[in-house]
């Protein structure tokens, strides 16, 4: 055991677990609302959103599996980089239409948008169970990254004991998400964030400098590793899913539930612009983070027979704490351990409120209890945050890590299904709705048959076109049978002549400003109750 | 907080598409920066190529929001 490293993390841990409760009386509002509890009141400007939406897409496991799989498999993992650009110009051009039209009705979730906009609650249904499977395993692989910091601090107990540090630190996560709601979150990513940034600099400054200089980096790595496989012989290699990775996974990331509860509890659409040229500063820190796994294998940290046992437990995945086991004073092990774990907890809690927000909205509300409003709504989401939290941990503790691994892979896959209802229907009403869920089951059905075609191992798919081999994401290649499916579906439909459902949105709604809510928002936020 | 936002002209609105385009399209150009040399301090042109370009789509998302795109 460390008892230095152990000390500082704990220090830091019970830092932001203080952190945690006081962001309760945090710009106070009335908890007892969801959109007080699940959106802080929409009030957010941009430097609070640029620490939380940095907080919650760059998570614990992102800074473990990156340089894992950069690692492991070399460049290929570096496609977590043009991924991280793609997605700000996307977001700038098509993700304010979706605040915009939330805040004039008083959605909360991408499924509310849906309902709202194609008047039917099958497919609100379908995006709302969508996001809350692709987004459990997420918060059960945010524990992983706990779990594999807290080994690397020497905790050595088996079994059960040797989970309750993990018991305990998503106990105290629970705890603060249920009183403070996405308020903790906020305020947490602050300290998370000056953590990260803090091991990122320490860590591209002083690890090279042990190591002779960058050039001694890059040159213990193999020339295959280095670089793509160029497509040869027919087969486009590792350029095709280098580009398809990148590209499905940006398109994906936003149509997560945890993305679009951060972009809803923006202020304004200004200050989701805005973000979209700061937010890139955190691209740049994953890009050292993707080349710490260069260093970990320039240092030959795997066979060095001190951390043995971890790598037989965790593979690549201990590749970065092991670097930092062995380039770093303890005393700074413990900060960057900190630093992780506090990255997993961000994540953890709001992916929690908005999975908790759709289930009460989306599905308890609309299929169980029309009446729901309030207070009610609100003890409910708080309620199934927990519930899902005790759930995530079970699945950590009870079943292989594996399993969390394999299902955060179909999770990419599945939440890309919602991108022609969520992302097209921002734009045009053009789809009929009932051809969108055909799609959506077809692209579901794909998507996972290619994934199960590498028993679940990889979520690369070696399409074939004639004689020509495009390994490629598969997330990509089913959405576009989820297109196409909904293309011929709306032009069968409309030529039988079947009724589409009701639009309740109007055309300026995608553009609305703060302070423009209109009478439907007020409605939606009174307790239906009250108004009977 | 209700600062007056600035409103692009069509042209302005067609030049930054314009830019997110070409930017988008060169990160995903992989046969353009998928080689070592010109490597700087011995980190070879296919890192620091992609990590220079996240800088400068920033720049351009920033421009947009200047331009009240």
């Amino acid at each position: 055991m460390d008892w230095t490293a152990t000390a500082v993390f704990v220090l830091l841990f019970a830092l932001v677990t203080v952190v945690g409760f006081v962001a309760a009386r945090w710009r106070r509002g009335d908890l007892n609302r969801l959109d007080e509890w699940g959106l802080a009141g929409r009030r957010f400007g941009t430097i609070v959103t640029w620490f939380l939406l940095g907080g919650d897409l760059y998570t614990a496991y992102t800074l473990i599996a990156v340089p894992a799989l950069v690692f492991g498999a070399g460049a290929i993992g570096f496609f977590a980089v043009p991924y991280t650009l793609l997605i700000y110009p996307f977001v700038f051009l098509v993700f304010p239409r979706l605040w915009s039209v939330s805040h004039r009705h008083g959605y909360i979730t991408g499924a509310d948008f849906v309902a709202g906009r194609f008047g039917s609650r099958g497919l609100s249904l379908a995006v709302a169970v969508t996001g809350m499977i692709a987004t459990l395993p997420y918060i059960a692989l945010q524990l992983v990254g706990i779990e594999v910091v807290i080994a690397g601090l020497g905790f050595r107990a088996r079994g059960l004991a040797g989970d309750l540090p993990l018991i305990l630190a998503f106990a105290i996560l629970a705890a603060y998400t249920y009183s403070s709601g996405l308020r903790a979150p906020a305020l947490i990513a602050v300290v998370k964030d000056a953590l990260i940034y803090l091991t990122v600099i320490a860590a591209i400054v002083v690890i090279p400098a042990h190591m002779g200089g960058y050039g001694a980096i890059f040159d213990a790595i193999p020339r295959e590793k280095l670089l793509l496989t160029p497509p040869s012989g027919g087969n486009l290699g590792s350029y095709s899913a280098y580009i398809t990775l990148a590209l499905g996974s940006a398109l994906a990331l936003f149509l997560y539930p945890h993305a679009v509860t951060g972009l809803l509890s923006a202020s304004s659409r200004r200050v989701i612009k805005r973000n979209m040229s700061l937010l890139p500063a955190y691209s740049v820190a994953l890009a050292a983070i993707a080349v710490l796994g260069y260093m970990a294998f320039a240092a030959h940290v795997d066979t060095n027979p001190a951390y043995a046992p971890y790598f037989a437990r965790y593979g690549p995945n201990f590749a970065v704490p092991a670097l930092f086991l062995d380039q770093f004073p303890s005393w700074f092990v413990g900060v960057a351990f900190a630093a992780i774990a506090i990255g997993a907890l961000v994540p953890a809690a709001i992916m929690s409120i908005a999975a908790a927000s759709l289930f009460t909205r989306n599905i308890y509300r609309d299929f169980f209890h029309r009446s729901l409003g309030g207070a009610a709504e609100a003890r409910a989401a708080k309620n199934t945050s927990l519930v899902l939290k005790i759930g995530a941990l079970a699945f950590i503790v009870f079943l292989p890590t594996k399993y969390a691994i394999e299902l955060q892979l179909l999770g990419g896959i599945w939440i890309i299904q919602t991108l022609p209802a969520l992302v097209v229907g921002l734009f045009t009403r053009w789809f009929h709705g009932r051809a969108l869920v055909a799609g959506w089951i077809v692209g579901m059905v794909a998507g996972t048959a290619m994934a199960a075609a590498s028993h679940f191992q990889s979520s690369v798919y070696p399409l074939h076109l004639g004689d020509l081999t495009m390994p490629g994401y598969a997330a990509l290649y089913s959405v576009v049978l989820n297109f196409a499916v909904a293309i011929v579906g709306t032009l069968l439909l409309d030529l039988l002549g079947v009724q589409r459902g009701r639009d309740e949105t109007a055309p300026e709604d995608y553009l609305a400003e703060r302070g423009e809510e209109g009478a439907l928002a007020v409605a939606a936020s009174t307790p239906v109750a009250e108004v009977l | 907080m209700s600062s007056p936002t600035p409103r692009a002209t069509p042209w302005q609105r067609r030049l930054v598409y314009l830019s997110f385009a070409l930017g988008c399209l060169v990160s995903l150009w992989v046969p353009l920066y998928d080689r070592v040399e010109p490597s700087i301090a011995g980190i070879p042109f296919f890192y620091w190529f992609q990590v220079l370009w996240i800088v400068v789509v920033a720049c351009a998302t920033a421009i947009a929001y200047r331009l009240g795109v």
